[in-house]
């Protein structure tokens, strides 16, 4: 069995697992007075210091929530209504067209229900948004754009932005920036303070934590409306009782992957490089998609022209390989990727492709069996065409 | 390559999973009996909730999750397809122009023809499957010679063999039917999907036409081929009442009619004749549905194609019964002559022909002769 799909979670880490069941079995709600509640809180903050520490942030900048989803449906929605709520001219909203559905969709809602103007940055056949574009998006009035959104790093393609670049250009007219840093953190240097970000997203479960708990990175002077109401735990930003377990896993994974990090980065990209040869050599004709310098280096994406990523999938799973076509679902009913067709791949072309991702638990062995497996699958799924 | 499915080896089966209690379990069995079960969900239209919402049916997405649920139960891979386009080229496409026609189609045979036995499995073996599964109650029979029969499930009273007329050797080769050879009432089903811990053992049968969310396939119809109100007439000619579109009956129809002149006889009045040049609906009296025989067109059979007279019995829909009739193959054609009059014969439909429980073939019927020829 061959794991290659980490990019859509990848398993946790022994240090995350004991740091998560040694706190199950302790009592206690960050947010009581008495001993247990003290005791909780503290297990909090020194979560949320290491996680700071981790991301380049300060304490106060980590608002926990979660999970990935939840932190940009806040940053998008939150930043939005903060911003128009300030100035009601500012309606406008730009993002990239190959954001993750988390904001994609959240984006997409505020255009349906809140009077929002999307524009989507044009991007490059590698799905990067180029500097220029979002400058030139903003000057043609700087003054109606609530917020700006673009990923560190595409989940699919796995192509890196220029995110620093964006950042200054959105500072140069204060406008706030967010970003999804949801693949990139563990894999490249994610340094809050130093990116210029006005919002930023990570979740635990993509770098070896447990499920269900992210954070959103929050300038100090950002005042999101909140999504959730309640408590006012985070800053009145994300109500709810905090996850301590969670909190104290999620902390010790981001330490743990920040530490390995430039290793791991190194070691996996190598072998990433050597699927990307393996599966070349079986199938000439494959397209290696995403950007091919600027690009994560546990991910791998391939476009296997006359083959039906569902297809691929389905044999590949039979042979022991897991990966992923990379497309979103509509009742399990394939799609063509809409960032392969923002990237201006043809939609018959778009759906044969496939998304291998590499992770801490990735052997030569897995490639092997990849390099094996990927002729006949790429063969057989000719045959079956695209129906 | 001698790819029997009946045969107890090991074979990589393509079970196709409605989301239904039958399909579920015919999966199951597939897999208990040691076959390398994949399931695959059918996407038969491409905005699910468009054609059906609710429990019953196909096509939804709950429908889609619920067969994936009884997937993760028996422990296989599950997949959906999405076949819409070839669904509604195939099957709804054919079902609205032959209803246009003024014939009576079936699309659940239609849909066993060209999609589950065609685009599914032509799909499915070049992925390298030996044979795609199915919840149908019929029977594979593999002979010594290694040729196949269909025959009637072991239970005529859930018998599907009928909707299976139109599979040929090829097909019924890949063809995998767990349910077929078992004597069990549908709860007995229910109670072994229940004991195999299947949520769908409690989920209600489904009845209608798939694509047809409400069961109103008149207003489907309307809405597709647009209001034509045309005249009814009796027998002689004269006009006895007015319609809203001929393609909306169906011949040995009695209800729906609307006629404010009674009969002279008073007795009720059936559609005796649909004709979609002129528009017109011809009614009369039972007696005149009265059929003494048929022709029918595009045969196929299940192996073999009977050469000269043959007695068999025919069946002329999905729960109907089966009757005695002389049948032969003539130009291509076949002549059925049925020993008793039967009633209800509708262009369009099938005609199976069976030998026993064996299912010969299937053809459309084109043209019937009526015992008295009033129309």
């Amino acid at each position: 069995m061959a794991y290659l799909d980490h990019a859509a979670t990848t398993p946790m880490l022994p240090e995350a697992i004991e740091a998560l069941t040694n706190q199950l079995t302790v009592v206690g709600n960050a947010s009581a007075l008495h001993a247990a509640g003290r005791q909780a809180r503290r297990t909090v903050e020194e979560a949320r210091e290491t996680l700071a520490a981790a991301l380049g942030a300060r304490p106060s900048e980590v608002v926990l929530t979660s999970g990935g989803t939840e932190a940009d449906n806040l940053a998008v929605k939150g930043l939005y209504w903060a911003r128009r709520d300030a100035d009601p001219a500012r309606t406008r909203v730009l993002a990239s067209p190959v954001e993750h559905h988390a904001v994609l969709d959240a984006v997409h809602w505020l255009a349906e229900h809140e009077g929002a103007t999307v524009e989507y940055l044009p991007v490059d056949a590698y799905g990067r948004v180029h500097p220029e574009a979002l400058r030139e998006a903003i000057e043609r009035n700087p003054d109606d754009v609530a917020l700006a959104t673009v990923m560190w790093a595409n989940n699919e393609i796995g192509t890196v932005m220029p995110v620093h670049e964006l950042a200054e250009v959105a500072q140069e007219f204060g406008i706030p920036l967010h970003s999804d840093a949801v693949q990139a953190f563990g894999q490249l240097d994610v340094d809050f303070a130093a990116s210029g970000l006005a919002a930023m997203t990570v979740s635990s479960h993509k770098i070896g934590g447990p499920y269900g708990i992210g954070a959103l990175l929050l300038g100090r002077d950002q005042t999101p409306v909140p999504v959730l109401h309640g408590g006012g735990q985070e800053r009145q930003v994300r109500s709810g009782t905090l996850d301590v377990p969670a909190a104290a896993a999620f902390a010790v994974a981001a330490q743990t992957a920040v530490e390995r990090r430039e290793r791991f980065a190194a070691e996996i990209g190598g072998l990433r490089d050597a699927l990307i040869e393996a599966v070349r050599e079986a199938v000439p004709d494959a397209i290696l998609g995403g950007d091919p310098e600027h690009r994560l280096p546990a991910n791998a994406h391939f476009t296997f022209p006359g083959c039906e990523g569902d297809s691929l999938l389905l044999l590949l799973d039979a042979a022991g390989i897991a990966c992923s076509t990379g497309s979103a679902c509509t009742a399990g009913i394939a799609q063509p990727s809409h960032v392969l067709l923002a990237t201006g791949t043809d939609p018959d072309l778009a759906r044969g492709t496939l998304r291998f991702s590499l992770g801490h638990t990735s052997t030569r062995a897995d490639v092997d069996e990849v390099a094996k497996a990927i002729g006949p699958a790429v063969e057989r799924a000719r045959a079956a065409g695209l129906s | 390559m001698t790819e029997t499915p009946a045969e107890p080896r090991r074979l990589r089966v393509l079970a196709a999973m409605s989301g239904g209690v039958d399909s579920a379990v015919a999966a199951a069995r597939a897999a208990e009996a040691g076959h390398d079960v994949t399931g695959v969900h059918l996407a038969l239209s491409a905005n699910p909730q468009s054609f059906r919402t609710g429990a019953r049916g196909c096509c939804t997405i709950e429908d889609s999750r619920d067969a994936r649920r009884a997937a993760d139960v028996i422990g296989i891979p599950f997949y959906v397809w999405d076949l819409a386009e070839r669904f509604r080229e195939d099957v709804v496409e054919d079902f609205i122009s032959e209803y246009e026609a003024g014939r009576t189609p079936n699309p659940c045979l239609r849909c066993n023809e060209k999609i589950k036995f065609a685009a599914l499995l032509d799909k499915a073996l070049a992925l390298g499957f030996d044979a795609v599964a199915t919840g149908h109650y019929a029977q594979v029979i593999t002979r010594e010679d290694g040729t196949r029969e269909l025959h009637r499930a072991s239970d005529m009273a859930k018998d599907q063999s009928y909707v299976l007329g139109v599979l040929d050797d090829r097909q019924l080769a890949h063809a995998l039917f767990p349910l077929g050879d078992t004597v069990t009432t549908k709860d007995e089903i229910r109670a072994e999907a229940e004991r195999r811990g299947l949520a769908v053992a409690k989920k209600p049968d489904s009845h209608d036409i798939c694509f047809i969310a409400d069961g109103n396939t008149q207003g489907f119809l309307a809405d597709r081929l647009g209001k034509a109100e045309g005249d009814i007439v009796d027998e002689s000619g004269e006009k006895v009442g007015t319609h809203e579109g001929a393609y909306g009956f169906t011949i040995g129809q009695r209800k729906g009619l609307r006629i404010g002149t009674p009969a002279p006889d008073g007795k009720p009045r059936y559609v005796l004749d649909i004709s979609p040049v002129n528009n017109t609906v011809t009614v009369g009296p039972a007696a005149a549905l009265d059929v003494t025989a048929l022709t029918a067109i595009k045969p196929r059979w299940c192996g073999t194609a009977p050469v000269g007279e043959g007695r068999y019995t025919a069946q002329l829909r999905a729960h109907g019964d089966e009757t005695p009739v002389t049948a032969e193959l003539v130009d291509g054609e076949l002549r059925v002559v049925f020993d008793e009059p039967v009633r209800g014969v509708a262009p369009g439909q099938a005609v199976v022909l069976y030998d026993g429980t064996r299912v010969v073939g299937s053809a459309t019927i084109a043209a019937t002769t009526r015992a008295t020829a009033a129309v």
